[in-house]
């Protein structure tokens, strides 16, 4: 059904927070969800000509490293990217079949493989590029937010969490229900000023991003100088500039 | 975008056929196109077989063609669920309009079917304009250039057609239809650069800065993409073409898309019979061509917000 699903009471809004600040770009993430889905809801992710020229694969989960001029200093960024499931997504409503659908009980955004027709008029749609054709099965395929493991009662309480985030060395990331303000992944958007991602698509991503912290420039308080001044021409000491005039030639 | 050739044939020949159904099916009860039954029959079977060659051309694109059906479930949300309705319902009025031509019934309901088959033939590219105008994701579509673009290209370009069928026909009516048919893609000339107007100037749409909200620590720039190689994102949304060479295809389209087509519309209206026919069939085909290239325009030319994942800085 790709009508969008009435929001219900007592409804959740499971999604993720992404630290930007702390995620130390290693692809963890991308390559556990990568081995969870090879078995699974959207088992398996295809991968073409994986050892030979010009490999190709469905990956739910891509990490891009983004440099940001931060105060004249350059900053690396990196930058975790998979589905937001958006509250008001139009990768939903334009499905032909229904096969694209958003639960209403968590809010999950899922894709039934028996009936998508493979048109991928939902990938156009998807303004982050969270959904992924896969040419061997003929469907599209996005990220569950893992919802063969989180509900999985064959594993541990403690287990049942996205494979993402079980799996990053940094704890940049997190899941949660932020339909509830009080949970611990709302408190920490809301301490961190946590944001939506191109909010002027007004899909309302659920899964919010948590900007970098600001640059320490005062040298941990060790006394070093926050730049370091080019080395005065005329200064006092006669030796120091003799090596200068002799290693400039 | 990247130009599927499936999604190019299936959109420039099921405009051309229903914008030829539209002119039969509206012209032709309110004689306003005096024509024969056999000719009118004839447009309608060449009609026809643009839809259906089209709506077949389209199904060649899925992952899973033979799950087809449902596709015209979804009607209440999909666009693209609406235009298969549309299309499946346009069969209706237009077959029943030809039936009560060949066998020369009821005048009334004659008239009624052509009216409703024109109607179908309407509602069904506005359908499949608006499955690129209402995604928020591709800037180039989604403004009010392109469902006005679709119903002149569709009518121009069915246009053609009536004139060439008509000529070969040799019907009387046959010079001042092709002096109408070259208004009509006049006008469709004027929408394309209209539309290509705008979106050269156009400067809303999404940044890096709003993709990343990084823009509240200063200028962004893309540093390592994901992978080293291509992936279906880039490969279906990644598409670019040089502005160059995009100037060169709009000098192509325009020419055989519109120049070309109006010129020899009015050689078939100041000649008669072989060299009539001739020029309208040339008209046609030449027109065909253009459409085709402006359709594949289309997709090379509009630009999607992924790409700001992967190093634009606007889209």
């Amino acid at each position: 059904m790709t009508e969008l699903p009435a929001p219900q009471a007592g409804g959740k809004k499971l999604g993720l927070v992404i630290d930007l600040d702390t995620c130390v770009g290693c692809h963890a993430c991308a390559v556990n969800c990568k081995e969870w889905n090879t078995s699974g809801h959207s088992a398996p992710l295809p991968d073409f000509s994986a050892y030979q020229a010009e490999p190709s694969g469905v990956w739910f989960n891509r990490i891009h490293s983004f440099e940001v001029e931060d105060g004249g200093c350059g900053r690396t960024v990196h930058f975790p990217k998979n589905c937001l499931h958006c509250e008001t997504p139009d990768c939903v409503t334009v499905c032909p079949t229904g096969a694209s659908y958003k639960r209403a009980e968590d809010g999950i955004v899922l894709v039934d493989a028996d009936l998508c027709i493979g048109c991928k008029l939902c990938s156009w749609a998807c303004p982050y590029g969270a959904r992924e054709f896969d040419d061997d099965a003929g469907v599209m395929k996005k990220c569950t937010l893992c919802i063969d493991k989180i509900y999985n009662q064959n594993l541990a309480e403690a287990d049942r969490v996205p494979a993402c985030v079980a799996t990053c060395p940094a704890s940049a990331r997190h899941f949660g229900d932020l339909g509830d303000p009080h949970s611990a992944v709302s408190r920490l958007v809301a301490e961190r000023g946590g944001y939506d991602l191109m909010p002027e698509m007004e899909y309302r991503p659920v899964s919010k991003y948590l900007p970098p912290r600001p640059g320490k420039t005062n040298g941990g308080g060790a006394g070093a100088p926050a730049r370091l001044d080019h080395v005065q021409q005329g200064g006092e000491n006669k030796f120091l500039r003799w090596v200068d005039r002799l290693l400039s030639r | 975008m990247h130009p599927a050739l499936s999604i190019i044939l299936f959109t420039t020949l099921s405009g051309m056929g229903y914008g030829l159904l539209f002119w039969l099916g509206l012209m032709v009860p309110l004689w306003w196109l005096p024509i024969g039954a056999y000719t009118g029959l004839a447009g309608l079977a060449v009609a026809l077989l643009f839809v259906t060659a089209g709506l077949s051309c389209s199904s060649a694109h899925l992952g899973h063609p033979e799950r087809a059906w449902r596709a015209f479930t979804q009607w209440r949300s999909s666009w693209l669920s609406r235009e298969g309705v549309a299309s499946l319902l346009t069969y209706v009025p237009a077959l029943g309009y030809g039936y009560l031509w060949f066998t020369g019934g009821d005048d009334r309901l004659w008239s009624l079917a052509g009216y409703a088959s024109a109607a179908g033939a309407v509602v069904t590219v506005v359908c499949t304009a608006m499955i690129y105008r209402s995604l928020k994701t591709v800037r180039r579509w989604h403004n009010g250039w392109v469902v006005p673009n679709y119903l002149a290209l569709s009518g121009a370009s069915g246009g053609t057609w009536i004139v060439a069928v008509m000529a070969i026909r040799n019907e009387i009516s046959t010079p001042r239809t092709a002096l109408a048919a070259a208004a009509v893609i006049a006008v469709a000339a004027a929408l394309k650069v209209g539309y290509w107007r705008f979106i050269d100037q156009d400067r809303s749409g999404s940044t890096i800065a709003s993709a990343t909200g990084l823009g509240r620590l200063g200028q962004v720039r893309l540093l390592d993409p994901p992978h080293t190689e291509d992936n279906y994102l880039l490969k279906e949304m990644g598409f670019q073409i040089g502005r160059k060479h995009a100037q060169k295809l709009r000098r192509i389209a325009l020419v055989a898309g519109f120049a070309a087509p109006i010129v020899l519309l009015i050689v078939t209206a100041v000649t008669t019979e072989t060299a009539a026919a001739a020029a309208a069939l040339a008209a046609a085909l030449v027109m065909t061509v253009g459409v085709f290239v402006e359709r594949w325009l289309f997709f090379a030319e509009a630009k999607h917000t992924v790409t700001l994942y992967y190093g634009a800085s606007t889209a």
